[in-house]
């Protein structure tokens, strides 16, 4: 459940910067090519970096080829996980997937074992990712589950299997669409709704909110350091709503003409509280202080085995921050990208099997994995 | 509270039909005179001051019945019959005259109802075997019957017939009791069952109503009950076993209108009241003959019946024994093999609980050990262990009692003329009241048990008996083996993820998983500290102490009354639990809800480490409610220094109560997580983890 310890066999990670957040980066914020650079200056410590472009060339030639040995489940996700628009978790199902289509065993049991053999490399390869391990453990808990139907034969069985994986990106966003569906009820006209960070469900549902003609206002926050605000706010002025940013220690200040708080989820935990990007934290503390409502949008395969009893209790997902001025010696700089928000200050999560509050999360997870 | 509900089991029909509230209602003795009164002027004005009148009535009404297409009019019928049955409620509280008896009456007679019921759905021999309940079937039978042949004395056929038919509209359970009832009858009266009942009756009927207005005068009521009525009034004089048959047959006709107010039938309150006392004499006379052996029939049918009530009743918990209940107490001490001792100070607010002087019992049982006739030595010897306190932890005294059971298993053999299902759950009903005596069940013990009569219940009535042993046997080591030792396992490993390097850990009481957390943590290499909190009278975070300690970790030992102060460098506290209820809230060793409070306060994160099989589905509030007392002088003496002795004669003071709580109730706010061999989970997710895993954790 903690894989603190594991020793990750991915060097890439090494330099200090979790690949959790350099899939976040890629896909969600205002990436430069100058604080790539500034950021990869910072971690030299670490010389023999190598680096990621190579493994995605290489990714390619792995994937035309297919082949049993030279597979590797790493590598087929990484390639996924370049995809826009592809959540981590569903990287880690496709390229399970593929694992499946590429492996040579010959029964369920044997495909059983080297899938779990696979989709453990897969969790230490990037031991920050919620998303990640939440995937890989409900695809194999998909995997375990349908075993059980004996009288199928393998082959199909396998072709299921490969199905399901592949359809999984349909899946995903097709639950988009249902959280959508289901958040954009709670806009009302004239609200102002507060948001953290680039969610890709938050913006679906304002997009259909907004599109429903409803009348609101947002703020964002500026999401620093990597300044996912900018592009969250870019995204709803084209939609033509009324953005309004704000830095991040603005959350206070503004909190009283906020009307609720929208944010997304890294992993929704079996608490029921929510990982998220750094801040949400402090900004549920304060909507909760000003009775302010916040809600959570999250995909159910979110819903992760994990059960952070504070801030320190989960692995720390290292990024880089640049200050813009060199930090002075003997400084120590806290980088981690996420924090934990516990249950009690979130009202409720928005996900595709429905409105829960967040103690239902467990429920729903027991059972998932019963 | 009692004046409050005890109109509505005066008034409200419903209610009666229902049977749950009857075991937990206030005995009817207490009732409120006046609405007694009241409800008896009413009922008195209903029924015609004559009686044949009366009898013709009902019989009159009764005869619709017995024509086919009835099944559309029942529901109208019961409803009508539905006032007899509310009102023979103030009948009963005119035998009020001694209290214990009701007391009885009122919790037992759904029990009996099933008795009644269980003894004739099986075979006819096992209705044969108790004499109790054949007399009673008896009676059922012929509270239908009677009033039919009075009705057509010519057609002794539809006599014999029609409680069957009518009652098969009805439902099932009556069907098949009444069945039972008609083949009874026929064992007992062979031939000229009809005549004779018909001369029976004529002459009853006279006797009755004669005696009715001299004892009873005006105050005449309920159609059926008063029949009860009257025989208790005319033997207030008789025996006991005299008066033991009467309240069988009490019962038994309560059971009756149970039973048919169920199944949308009364059929029994139609058979007037001159029959019924004629049944109630009948019963009377046999018991008579022999009360020795009814007696005991009586009894063991109890057992029997015991289980599969349970059964039909799973859903709904079973109303817990009050001992502020002055009439349930004294009938379970009549059964009680422990011969407990009130103490003398009870505390007042927890009167409900048991409260006995402890000690002297114990040499006592110790002799008799040679002399038991139906405990099995080694259940005998753990329930002393419980009784002595050797043993003591939710988890130890589990385990031993499972053992116990397995080895009163192994030596188990049938009885001859007996079912090992039904004969096994008696006996292992018998074990666990003689286990309750010594002490009060822990919610893991129930569950247990729960298992285990679910067990044998499951067993098919093909399965040879060596081959039903060796599965009981084999699913009682399952038990220990998954819901504890293996389930401690994995808890351990959850739980483990959560320490640290350099945490500080405190932990209060002793809790074997959180022992086994601790060790197997310091196996792993980490490093930290551990606090011991402890507290009086049990002290047994010493004997945690010193194990931690001999294995080389670093403790720091406290009492409770330290807790505040050291709170604030704790990064974590583990506790154990004797139970978790639905609603989230720990049961545990008195001391945890103060600690978990004060951690709370500190921002501390709360771990409950608790085995699934201690959940529960109850839901409890308070610690008041539900709780156990130990010895008070524990806590009035000082170790160690016999100097301190302020409270030595404690007892001498009446206005001085000393509360030994063993538990307490922790509120779910204040708890961060519950690990369990399901993982850990919040408190919100034990009710469903109680069904989820409830299910196959009971019925596989």
């Amino acid at each position: 459940m903690e894989p603190n310890n594991l020793p990750n066999p991915n060097p890439s990670t090494d330099h200090g910067i979790s690949a959790y957040y350099q899939t976040r980066a890629e896909h969600h914020a205002v990436v430069t090519s100058d604080w790539l650079a500034q950021a990869q200056a910072a971690v030299t410590r670490n010389a023999a970096v190598p680096e990621v472009l190579p493994k995605i060339a290489a990714t390619g030639g792995s994937r035309a080829a297919g082949s049993g040995k030279a597979f590797s489940v790493i590598d087929e996700f990484n390639y996924w996980r370049k995809k826009p628009d592809l959540a981590e978790a569903v990287a880690a199902i496709m390229a399970l997937a593929a694992f499946i289509r590429s492996s040579e065993a010959t029964t369920m049991m044997e495909l059983e074992i080297e899938l779990k053999k696979a989709s453990d490399t897969l969790k230490s390869w990037d031991t920050t990712s919620i998303s990640l391990s939440a995937g890989c453990d409900l695809f194999m808990r998909y995997v375990t589950r349908t075993s059980a139907l004996e009288y199928e034969d393998f082959n199909a069985a396998k072709l299921r299997l490969i199905e399901r994986g592949e359809k999984f990106g349909e899946i995903s966003l097709k639950a988009r669409r249902t959280i959508a569906m289901l958040g954009q009820d709670f806009v009302f006209d004239g609200s102002t709704i507060l948001v953290h960070g680039y969610s890709r469900v938050v913006l679906e549902v304002l997009k259909l909110a907004a599109s429903n003609r409803k009348m609101f206002r947002v703020l964002c926050t500026e999401g620093r350091p990597d300044r996912t605000g900018l592009r969250f706010s870019n995204e709803l002025a084209q939609l033509g709503v009324p953005v309004k940013l704000l830095i991040d220690s603005a959350v206070a200040y503004t909190m009283d003409e906020v009307d609720m708080v929208f944010v997304g989820a890294d992993g929704v935990v079996e608490s029921g509280g929510i990982i998220n990007m750094m801040g949400t934290y402090q900004i549920a503390l304060v909507a909760h202080c000003m009775n302010k409502p916040v809600y959570v949008a999250a995909e159910s395969y979110k819903f992760a085995r994990l059960y952070p009893l504070d801030q320190k209790d989960l692995a720390p997902a290292i990024r880089p921050i640049e200050f813009g001025v060199p930090i002075p010696s003997g400084v120590e700089v806290e980088r981690n990208a996420r924090d934990y928000t516990p249950p009690q200050y979130l009202t409720l999560l928005f996900t595709d099997l429905g409105v829960l509050t967040p103690s239902v999360v467990s429920d729903e997870l027991i059972q998932l994995y019963l | 509270m009692d004046s409050r509900r005890l109109p509505r089991t005066v008034i409200d029909p419903k209610v009666r039909l229902v049977g749950f509230f009857t075991s937990g209602d206030p005995p009817p003795a207490r009732f409120n005179p006046n609405t007694a009164d009241a409800t008896a002027a009413t009922a008195a004005a209903i029924s015609s001051s004559s009686q044949n009148s009366d009898i013709n009535l009902t019989g009159n009404s009764l005869s619709p019945v017995m024509i086919p297409p009835l099944r559309r009019m029942s529901p109208r019928r019961c409803d009508e019959m539905q006032m007899p049955i509310g009102s023979y409620n103030p009948s009963e509280s005119l035998l009020g005259t001694s209290p214990s008896r009701r007391g009885i009456n009122g919790p037992d007679f759904s029990e009996v109802a099933t008795s009644a019921w269980l003894g004739i759905s099986g075979s006819m021999k096992a209705a044969a075997s108790f004499p109790g309940s054949s007399g009673e079937m008896m009676m059922v039978g012929k509270n239908g019957g009677n009033a039919l042949v009075k009705n057509m004395d010519t057609t002794e056929l539809a006599a014999k017939t029609v409680p069957g038919v009518t009652e098969k509209d009805g439902g099932t359970l009556t069907d098949m009791k009444n069945e039972g009832a008609g083949t009874v009858r026929h064992q007992k009266q062979m031939t000229t069952r009809a005549e004779r009942r018909a001369i029976q009756e004529a002459q009853r009927a006279s006797k009755a109503a004669a005696m009715m207005d001299e004892k009873d005068g005006g105050t005449r009521t309920d159609i059926k009950n008063e029949g009860a009525g009257t025989v208790r009034h005319q033997k207030q004089t008789t025996t006991k076993a005299e008066r033991r048959a009467i309240q069988e047959a009490q019962r038994a006709s309560k059971a009756v209108t149970m039973m048919d107010g169920k199944g949308g039938k009364s059929i029994a309150s139609t058979g007037g009241g001159a029959p019924s006392i004629s049944n109630q004499e009948k019963v009377l006379k046999q018991s008579q003959k022999k009360d020795g052996p009814q007696e005991t029939g009586a009894t063991s049918e109890k057992k029997v019946s015991r289980n599969p009530d349970k059964d039909r009743k799973k859903d709904i918990p079973q109303p817990r024994m009050q001992f502020d209940d002055k009439n349930r107490v004294e009938k379970a001490k009549r059964r009680a093999v422990v011969n407990q001792f009130e103490a003398r100070n009870r505390v007042e607010l927890f009167r409900h609980l048991p409260q006995y002087e402890h000690g002297p019992q114990l040499p006592y049982l110790e002799s008799k050990f040679f002399h038991l006739d139906n405990i099995h030595p080694s259940v005998y010897k753990v329930g002393l262990k419980y009784l002595s306190g050797t043993i003591t932890g939710g988890n130890a005294r589990c385990q031993e009692m499972l053992l116990a059971f397995r080895e009163a298993i192994i030596d188990y053999s049938t009885p001859p003329e007996k079912v090992l299902v039904r004969d096994l759950t008696s006996k292992i009903g018998s074990y666990v009241s003689f286990l309750i005596e010594c002490r009060p069940l822990s919610v893991s013990m129930g569950n247990a048990i729960r298992f285990l009569k679910n067990r044998v219940a499951k067993l098919h009535h093909n399965v040879s008996e060596s081959e039903a042993k060796s599965r009981l046997i084999s699913d009682v080591d399952r038990f220990i083996n998954e819901k504890i030792i293996v389930a401690d396992q994995i808890i351990v490993q959850h739980a483990v993820t959560k320490i640290r390097d350099g945490d500080v850990l405190l932990i209060y009481g002793y809790s074997t998983v959180v022992e086994m957390i601790l060790l197997h943590a310091h196996e792993q290499g980490k490093q930290f500290r551990v606090m011991v909190v402890d507290s009086r009278p049990k002290l047994e975070g010493k004997i945690l102490l010193r194990k931690l300690v001999m294995k080389g970790l670093s403790c720091t030992y406290t009492h409770i009354n330290a807790i505040s102060y050291v709170m604030h460098e704790v990064k974590c506290v583990f506790l154990g639990a004797s139970a978790i209820l639905s609603n989230g809230t720990v049961f545990s060793r008195v001391g945890t809800a103060c600690i978990a409070m004060v951690a709370h306060a500190f921002r501390v994160p709360v771990l409950i480490c608790c085995e699934a099989y201690k959940f529960h589905e109850r839901v409890q509030l308070d610690s008041i409610c539900s709780n156990e007392l130990g010895n008070p002088d524990v806590i009035s003496n000082v170790p160690g220094k016999e100097d301190v002795n302020h409270l030595a004669n404690w007892a001498d003071h009446k206005n001085l109560q000393l509360l030994n709580l063993f538990y307490d109730a922790t509120p779910s706010d204040y708890v961060s997580m519950i690990v369990t061999e399901h993982g850990m989970v919040p408190p919100t997710s034990v009710p469903v983890i109680v069904r989820e895993y409830g299910k196959d954790q009971f019925i596989f």
